[in-house]
């Protein structure tokens, strides 16, 4: 029985109505790595903000290798060893890598006392983790991945025993993960224990020794990992059987609807995120884009809905040319018929202080039946949003309610109602899923495939590997920007996989 | 240990806050007012009653209220775009060239009905082409809009004092003004509207451009929440990701709202200028565009709440303009402090009192939820 | 040789003009690198003159006045530290209520205590600041043509808050570069989630960098009003609050720049008063206003060129939340 690392004891907290940790027990053994897994909104953040130092907990205790813990902030985690490394980098992008890990530890008040110091301290964790990085590069110009490292390193330099991931691996190829999970090896080897949070089955599986499973703030159950499954996990997570296959028909795919050829699109910075890309998107078929986030598929999206302007190349909309490289007009596109749930709902599909209704029209308030002579008709317009709500089930059923007061998956449900209600010939879909529950999933997931057999011509996007096998006819993979291969459904993961990564292509070549 | 919860009703939201962040604002005024030696107290009822209690009082707060509506529908206007246009004040100085330029010209040879539409026009091309280089800065340039404003104030009041000593001036005329205008140039007065009420308006300058101010109140409140352009504006406002999604350009937005902010400021001149003065002078704007900002923040916004807050600080100043007399240390400026202070508490303060409030609404649910007895 | 004594004139003035800008923006530089925008530097700044030169009036010594200036820039600082950073407010309402606040207060108390419609009494030389500190050898170096004339008659005889300002540059620029305030600072200013989960107080420093920043304005006021003139009168900064911060804005937030955008500045003013009524060939005579505006429509020519270069702190003006 090798002791604990942490024990957390009856760990209670709300935010105002939301529940979001209901007496948690969880104890996790040194030199292992534990899993935490979970659905978006399960309250797994909550318990890690907890852990360091972020928020309060209402009630409970927390233990640190056998010792009641009293964390009031991250300084308070620090001092009793533990180590995070968030899902969104908290690095300091123009600042160098040293600097950033120096932030916090400089040892000394004038800098230049402690950088020689913190430079062989540095090398020493390199060697020790077989981590390399350069010391001075500015981590805007690293690859996430080694920015990942910069992030571990930091925990280690301020003396982590315990070191939690949250979502490590939303941003890496799988080849990048493979790598990461070495170095968790390594961690364990020398002692460290790790607690790793993900949504990702698959992950839980390879690498952890035990698994805690949250469900609606609770832990659910704690299995050792060996002695599980994926369905007895993907069962005890949503609390029913799931079905992780969506039933669908064969496609009938039609006449060629979005075209577009030889695609160069240049992001805000000047770098090259879509490389010459070419591709048809039918009617009646779903076309998906598989590929880790940041690879170009966002950039894609926003040339053909007309948001971004392309350097080169054309998008042709129902045979007609859309001006790719010239002037873009989202809205002139939608009259056309096409269609965009984009990645970011709360950023761009969504205005969350508008009513729901509000919300309804976005994009598509200059329609007529909207109002006329500049001016809008509300009575017609929250009409018109009633109806929505009860064919997609949007709850709570009220249309001037803020947008900000609907779940996720609400919000998402508002957002397909309102482009795919519009009969569109082509519709474009980014994370369609991301931040939504399984029931409403389901839900989406179906009602894309209805789109289908209808004749709509989907381009569907998506970072989760499964969605896009679940429901797209033919898959292309999309890596540094092009597309790197087309598989059917059917393919292996693993082959797939390799193309996301960009290995296939380079054995290609080698031959 | 988290706090009780609760989640605030509209009226709470709307009305109880921002009223307990004024009564604040005004307390700490009261204080200042203590501080310069004088009687708060007195000094609110002198403010009142100098306000309130006469015909020609009421008649002077509305006057005042109607520069403050323009100045406010325009601050908000802008808001709602989420731009700070802290320029009014020059915009209205040069929406004064727009409204003279009518009335020098036509006073003698048009009816005042029809000067008046031409100093509306005037008064709001010149407006909002002084909004428009800042405008056009932000969109373009990216050019802060806060500094640019600033800047084109202090422009300004170079320009309309060279206006005005090299322009306006009649020959052999000492006063850096114009002269005085013709019969065309004078906006009638509002007595017969007081009289309804009993009142006499005796020399105050509350004129019919007041009824412009609530006309362009209504008009506001259609082109934010009923309009295309103002859900485009609104849009913008909250979310400029969503404005790019949705295929609305950021730049002719920025671009229109100033325009039409700085049209708005150029409508105060005419209140001045043919309402009372009846001509161009000096200092017709006097600090009428910064209270737009008060006025707006106070307001949220929303033009109900500008008319509101308008007359509010017409009030303030037609009762600030009595106390002088009383008390001479607390002059005008009395008022900018008030509106510094207002504009603290309603706008970067405004959360300050929610916790309490919050507090206050969770225990008296608790309460009233045990009271009744549950099952 | 009179040429020889208006160029000297307006080097001088330039330099004296600049004192209170090179500081002011100074001021905006810490609060603006920690990630809090100042818009109420003008306040602060006419605020500082009048408490400085109150206290100077009442007490008769120009470092109480210094002192008190300091305080009263340093109390409006915490207002606005607690109106942005506490309570997440907006931070350009909140300087902007503090500059109105400045500008109306400073009259009412004024006329309260001194009765003299806003300004303060006029001071006697001993309670301002002391102008004319010789650089060594000043006197032995005179008669050298040319060199000896600038050291003493250009670099020679400022007060020493002048040399105070200039000094503070590359002493700013050493804090915010070699030592770990500066660093945590500057990270603060680019991403504050960085720093709080680096254990440091997000609020501390912010606040420390406001602080910071409130007692060089303090320090920018009272020169305004015990050094260049005797007193205090009613909206003596002018809007130099404002073109400091144009100046910061323009120095793309670093301290080496802001030596030269304001010696610009300064430059401006002084060629002004140099040259107001002149006549220019061609031009003729140039009206007083052109002179009054210039500065300010400088300043928006400026924004406006330069602003594709401008690299502000990644997260000037947005309050920090902690993400849940």
């Amino acid at each position: 029985m090798s002791e604990l690392a942490i024990e957390l004891k009856g760990i209670d907290k709300s935010f105002g109505p939301v529940h979001a940790n209901k007496n948690i027990d969880l104890k996790v053994r040194k030199g292992t790595i534990h899993g935490i897994i979970g659905e978006n909104g399960a309250g797994k953040s909550t318990l890690m903000s907890i852990l360091y130092g972020f928020y309060q907990a209402d009630k409970g205790d927390i233990h640190i290798g056998g010792t009641k813990a009293n964390i009031k902030d991250p300084s308070g985690a620090i001092a009793s060893g533990i180590g995070m490394v968030h899902q969104h980098f908290m690095l300091v992008e123009n600042f160098t890598v040293l600097e950033n890990v120096m932030l916090g530890a400089e040892d000394s008040p004038i800098l230049n006392k402690g950088i020689a110091k913190a430079r062989n301290e540095l090398k020493r964790l390199e060697d020790e983790y077989e981590m390399e990085v350069d010391p001075d590069a500015l981590i805007e110009e690293l690859p996430v991945g080694i920015q990942q490292r910069v992030e571990i390193l930091k925990a280690l330099f301020r003396g982590a025993e315990i070191l939690i991931l949250d979502e490590p691996t939303g941003v890496l190829t799988p080849a990048e993960a493979d790598h990461l999970f070495r170095i968790l090896g390594q961690l364990k080897a020398q002692g460290k224990t790790v607690i790793f949070i993900t949504h990702k089955l698959r992950e839980i599986m390879a690498i952890t020794d035990e698994v805690s499973v949250m469900r609606r703030g609770e832990i659910v159950a704690t299995r050792e990992t060996a002695k599980t499954s994926v369905e007895e996990l993907a069962e005890l997570m949503v609390g029913r059987r799931v079905l992780l296959r969506v039933e669908k028909g064969e496609a009938k795919p039609e006449g060629v609807k979005l075209a577009v050829r030889n695609l160069t699109v240049k992001d805000s910075r000047g770098v090259t995120m879509v490389d010459n890309v070419s591709f048809d998107v039918r009617a009646g078929e779903i076309v998906g884009i598989a590929g880790v986030a940041g690879n170009g598929q966002s950039e894609l999206l926003e040339a053909i809905s007309g948001m971004r302007r392309a350097v080169s190349g054309s998008v042709e909309l129902n045979g007609e040319d859309t001006d790719a490289t010239g002037h873009r007009d989202p809205a002139g596109l939608r009259k056309r018929g096409l269609a965009h749930v984009p990645e970011d709902r709360h950023h761009m599909g969504l205005v969350l202080k508008f009513e729901e209704s509000e919300n309804s029209i976005l994009g598509y308030h200059d329609d007529p039946k909207y109002g006329r002579a500049g001016l809008l008709n509300v009575d017609a317009i929250r009409a018109d949003a009633q109806a929505k709500i009860e064919q997609y089930d949007i709850r709570p059923p009220n249309p001037r309610l803020k947008t900000a007061n609907f779940s996720g998956g609400n919000q998402q449900k508002i957002v397909l109602a309102r482009e795919m209600e519009r009969d569109p010939i082509v519709l474009i879909i980014g994370q369609p899923t991301r931040g939504v529950d399984v029931g409403a999933i389901e839900f989406i997931h179906r009602r894309i495939i209805e789109m289908r057999d209808a004749g709509k011509a989907i381009l569907l996007v998506s970072v989760e590997l499964d969605e896009i096998r679940s429901l797209a006819d033919r898959i292309l993979v999309m890596f540094a920007g092009r597309v790197v291969g087309e598989r059917s459904p059917e393919t292996p993961e693993g082959e797939i996989g390799l193309l996301m990564a960009g290995v296939e292509q380079k054995l290609e070549a080698a031959e | 240990m988290s706090a009780p919860f609760a989640k605030l009703p509209n009226w709470a939201e709307y009305g109880l806050i921002p009223v307990i962040n004024l009564v604040v604002a005004f307390l700490i005024s009261g204080l200042v007012v203590l501080f310069a030696g004088e009687n708060p107290f007195k000094a609110a009822y002198l403010m009142v009653s100098g306000a309130f209690g006469s015909g020609e009082g009421i008649g002077y707060t509305l006057y005042y209220a109607t520069n403050f509506i323009f100045a406010g529908l325009a601050v908000a206007v802008a808001f709602h775009a989420g731009l700070f246009n802290i320029g009014v004040e020059g915009q209205a100085y040069v929406g004064g060239i727009g409204v003279a330029a009518a009335a020098l010209t036509f006073d003698a040879t048009l009816p005042w009905y029809l000067v008046f539409v031409l100093a509306v026009i005037g008064g709001a091309i010149m407006g909002a082409l002084w909004a428009l280089i800042p405008a056009w800065l932000q969109a373009y340039r990216g050019s802060h809009i806060v500094i640019t404003t600033i800047m084109f104030n202090y422009i300004s009041y170079a320009l309309m004092l060279w206006m005005l000593i090299n322009v306006y001036k009649p020959l052999g005329s000492m006063a850096p003004q114009s002269r005085t205008f013709g019969p065309g140039g004078e906006v009638p007065k509002l007595d017969w509207l007081l009289a309804i009420f009993g009142l006499d308006n005796r020399n105050s300058p509350f004129n019919l451009t007041f009824l412009l101010a609530l006309l362009a109140a209504f008009l506001v409140w259609v082109l934010i929440w009923r309009s295309r352009l103002g859900y485009e504006i609104r849009t913008l406002g909250f979310s400029a990701g969503a404005a790019r999604y949705a295929g609305i350009y950021e730049k002719r937005i920025t671009i229109i709202t100033m325009l039409i902010s700085g049209g708005l400021a150029g409508l105060l001149a005419i209140n001045s200028i043919m309402g009372d003065q009846h001509r161009i002078q000096q200092e017709f704007v006097s600090g009428a565009g910064f209270v737009g900002i008060a006025v707006a923040l106070m307001g949220r916004s929303h033009p109900i709440g500008i008319v509101l807050a308008s007359i509010l600080f017409g009030m303030l100043y037609q009762g600030g303009a009595e106390i002088a007399f009383d008390m001479p240390n607390i002059s005008r400026d009395m008022i900018v402090v008030i509106q510094g202070l207002v504009i603290l508490f309603a706008g970067a303060l405004e959360h300050l009192f929610r916790p309490w409030v919050v507090e206050a609404f969770a225990r008296a649910r608790l309460r009233s939820a045990t009271g009744t007895g549950g099952a | 040789m009179g040429n020889v004594d208006l160029y000297v004139s307006i080097i001088q003035g330039t330099i004296r003009n600049s004192v209170p800008l090179i500081l002011t923006a100074l001021a905006g530089l810490y609060a603006e690198r920690s990630g809090v925008v100042d818009i109420g530097l003008e306040g602060k700044l006419l605020a500082a003159a009048f408490a400085g030169a109150s206290a100077a009036a009442f007490t008769g010594s120009a470092t109480l006045g210094l002192v008190a200036a300091v305080l009263c820039a340093v109390a409006f600082s915490a207002v606005h530290g607690y109106a942005s950073i506490s309570q997440r407010g907006d931070q350009i309402v909140s300087g902007t209520a503090l500059n109105f606040i400045a500008i109306g207060g400073t009259v009412i108390i004024g006329q309260a205590w001194f009765n003299m419609a806003g300004r303060t009494p006029s001071l006697p030389p001993e309670a301002k600041f002391a102008s004319d500190w010789g650089l060594p050898f000043n006197q032995a170096l005179a008669g050298i043509p040319v060199l000896g004339d600038i050291y003493s008659r250009i670099l020679s005889g400022h007060y020493w808050l002048t040399y105070f300002a200039y000094a503070l540059i590359p002493i700013t620029w050493w804090i915010l570069y070699r030592t770990r305030f500066g660093l945590r600072l500057r990270a603060v200013g680019e991403n504050p989630g960085a720093v709080d989960t680096a254990g440091i107080s997000v609020v501390r420093l912010r606040y420390q960098a406001v602080l910071l920043g409130g007692v060089f304005v303090g320090l920018a006021g009272a020169f305004l009003s015990m050094a260049v003139s005797s007193g205090f009168t009613k909206g003596m900064s002018a809007g130099k609050g404002y073109i400091a911060l144009a100046a910061l804005v323009f120095a793309n937030w670093k301290p080496k720049n802001i030596l030269f955008t304001c010696l610009l500045f300064g430059f401006l003013d002084a060629l002004s008063i140099a040259y107001q009524g002149a006549s220019i060939p061609l031009i003729g005579q140039i009206p007083v206003q052109v002179w009054t505006a210039l500065p300010y429509v400088l300043t928006v020519v400026l924004l406006a060129g330069f602003i594709g270069k401008a690299n502000p702190p990644k997260a000037a003006g947005t309050p920090y939340v902690k993400e849940r």
